[in-house]
C-alpha cells in the first residue's frame, strides 16, 4: 500500500516538472497576482502592509485552482484512471496520493515563496513568518477540497471554470482563518494560536472530508 | 416493513405520478390558505415593534425563508443519501428538483434581509458570520444546479451531486449556530430555544403561520417540481427512441437505395 502511494505520489511529481506539466504555473500565477494588485489599489505601501497577508491568502486560494481541474482529467484521458480504479490498493489512498502530489507542486511551493512575495508588500518579518506558517497549514484544506471538485468534473472535459463555482464557496472557512491568523501577527487584537488551531483542524477534517468524497465521486462518475 | 415497502412502491414513477396528481391542488390550496392568512395577519393584525416599528414585517417573510433555505438543503442532503445509498430513482428526482426551490428562498431571504438592514442596521450588507455563511448557502445551491446543468446523463449528474451534496451538509450546522458562535450584529434564534420563544405571542403566531404556510407552499412546488421532471425525463428518452428510430429508419432507406 505503502509502495503504491509512494508511486503515484513520486508519477504525479515527475508529471508536473515535465513539459505539459503545470508544476511552476501555480507559483508564477501566485506572482502575477501579487504584482498586479499593488497597480489595482495603487502602490501605498501602508496599506499593501495593512492587505498583504489576505492578498497573499486570496492569491494562495487562486492559485491553487490552477492544475487543479487537470488533478484527474489528465488519467480520465489518458485511461489510468481504469488502472486506478481497478487497483488492488483501497481509490482513497490512491486519491490522497494525487492530492498529496497536487499540494507539494503547489501549496508548499506557495507557502516558501510566501515571505518573498511578503517582501514587494512590505509586510513586517513577523507577518512574512505568519503568513508562510499559515499557508504551510491551510494549504492542505484547499488542496483536498479542490480534489472534491477535480473528481466531480473529470469526466466533463471542460470543467475548469464549474471546478472553481464549485469549490470556492467550501473554501471559505479555509480562507476566514488562515487570514484571522495571518494577519493576527499585525493586527494584535486577538492571539495567533486561537485561529491558526482552528486552521489546522480544519485541514485535517478537508484531507480526510476530501479523499473519501473525492474517491466516491470518481467510483460514480468515471 | 409497511412503511419502507410503500416507499419503494413510490420507485414506480407512474405511481408517484398518480399520487401528485392526487396530492397537489390540496397542497396548494392549503399553502394559499395558509399563506394568505399569515400575510393577513403579519400585516393588519400583528403590532409594530415598539423599537423597529412596521419593518419588523419583513420579519414574517425573512424568517420563514431562512429556515425553508435550509430546510430544503437538508431534504437535498437526505434525497442524496438515498441516492448514493439505495440508488432510489425517486431521490435523484428529488434532489434535483429541491436545488432551485432552496436557492429561490435563500435568495429571498437574502434580499428581505438586506432590506430590513438598510434602515435598522443602516447599511444593505454587512459581512457578519450569518450572513455570509447564508451567502454562501446559495453560492453552494448555485455550484449544485451548475453540476446539474454540466452532465447531460442524469443518472450519472444525480450520483455526482450527491457527493458535493454531502459534502457542503457542512455549512448547515456553520449556519445554525453562526450567531451563537461569532456573536456579531445578526440576532440570535428568538423562536426555537429552550427556555421557550422570547417573541410575544402577538407576533409569534403571525410567524409560525407564515413559517408553516411557506413550508406546505415549498412541499408543493417540490411535488410539483418532481412530477415536471419526471415527466421531462420521459419526453427526454421518447426524443432518445424517436432518434433511433429515425436513425434506424434512414440506414435502411440507404440500404434500400444501394
Amino acid at each position: 500500500m505503502t509502495r503504491a502511494f509512494l508511486a503515484l505520489v513520486l508519477r504525479d511529481l515527475r508529471l508536473a516538472a515535465r513539459v505539459g506539466g503545470s508544476g511552476a504555473m501555480g507559483l508564477v500565477f501566485f506572482l502575477m497576482l501579487v504584482a498586479v494588485v499593488p497597480f489595482a489599489l495603487g502602490p501605498d505601501l501602508n496599506l499593501l502592509a495593512r492587505i498583504g497577508p489576505a492578498l497573499l491568502w486570496f492569491s494562495a486560494v487562486l492559485a491553487t485552482l490552477i492544475g487543479l481541474d487537470r488533478l484527474f482529467q489528465t488519467d480520465v484521458e489518458d485511461g489510468a484512471i481504469d488502472l486506478i480504479l481497478s487497483s488492488d490498493t483501497p481509490l482513497e489512498v490512491l486519491v490522497a496520493a494525487k492530492g498529496v502530489a497536487h499540494w507539494l507542486t503547489t501549496g508548499l511551493p506557495l507557502a516558501l515563496c510566501a515571505p518573498l512575495f511578503g517582501l514587494l508588500l512590505a509586510l513586517t518579518p513577523g507577518a512574512m513568518l505568519s503568513v508562510a506558517a499559515t499557508l504551510v497549514v491551510g494549504t492542505p484544506a484547499l488542496t483536498f477540497i479542490g480534489a472534491v471538485g477535480a473528481a466531480l468534473t473529470a469526466s466533463l472535459g471542460r470543467g475548469g471554470l464549474l471546478l472553481a463555482i464549485l469549490v470556492m464557496p467550501l473554501m471559505v472557512p479555509t480562507l476566514i482563518f488562515g487570514v484571522s491568523a495571518a494577519s493576527a501577527a499585525t493586527a494584535g487584537t486577538i492571539a495567533f494560536l486561537t485561529p491558526f488551531l482552528i486552521l489546522a483542524a480544519l485541514s485535517l477534517v478537508a484531507i480526510v472530508i476530501g479523499t473519501f468524497a473525492a474517491a466516491a465521486a470518481l467510483r460514480q462518475s468515471a | 416493513m409497511p412503511r419502507l415497502s410503500s416507499l419503494w412502491n413510490l420507485a414506480n414513477p407512474t405511481r408517484f405520478l398518480g399520487l401528485a396528481d392526487r396530492l397537489l391542488p390540496w397542497l396548494a390550496a392549503l399553502a394559499s390558505a395558509l399563506l394568505g392568512v399569515g400575510l393577513y395577519l403579519s400585516f393588519f393584525v400583528a403590532p409594530p415593534d415598539y423599537q423597529q416599528g412596521e419593518t419588523v414585517r419583513i420579519m414574517f417573510i425573512h424568517v420563514p425563508a431562512a429556515w425553508l433555505g435550509l430546510f430544503m438543503y437538508v431534504m437535498m442532503s437526505a434525497s442524496a443519501l438515498g441516492t448514493l445509498v439505495w440508488r432510489h430513482p425517486l431521490a435523484d428526482v428529488a434532489q434535483k428538483a429541491a436545488a432551485p426551490i432552496g436557492a429561490a428562498f435563500t435568495f429571498v431571504c437574502l434580499v428581505t434581509g438586506s432590506l430590513w438592514g438598510k434602515p435598522m442596521w443602516g447599511t444593505w450588507w454587512v459581512w457578519d458570520a450569518r450572513l455570509t455563511s447564508v451567502l454562501v448557502l446559495f453560492l453552494m445551491y448555485l455550484g449544485i444546479m451548475a453540476l446539474w446543468r454540466a452532465v447531460d446523463d442524469p443518472g450519472r449528474a444525480a450520483r455526482a451531486v450527491a457527493v458535493l451534496t454531502l459534502v457542503g451538509v457542512v455549512n448547515i450546522p456553520i449556519i445554525k449556530f453562526s450567531v451563537d458562535w461569532w456573536s456579531t450584529l445578526h440576532q440570535p434564534a428568538a423562536v426555537f430555544r429552550i427556555d421557550g420563544p422570547t417573541i410575544h405571542p402577538s407576533m409569534l403566531w403571525p410567524l409560525l403561520v407564515m413559517a408553516l404556510g411557506c413550508t406546505v407552499l415549498a412541499i408543493a412546488l417540490h411535488v410539483a417540481g418532481m412530477r415536471n421532471e419526471i415527466l421531462r425525463r420521459r419526453v427526454r428518452s421518447l426524443r432518445l427512441m424517436e432518434a433511433e428510430r429515425l436513425d434506424a429508419g434512414a440506414e435502411t432507406a440507404a440500404g434500400a437505395a444501394r
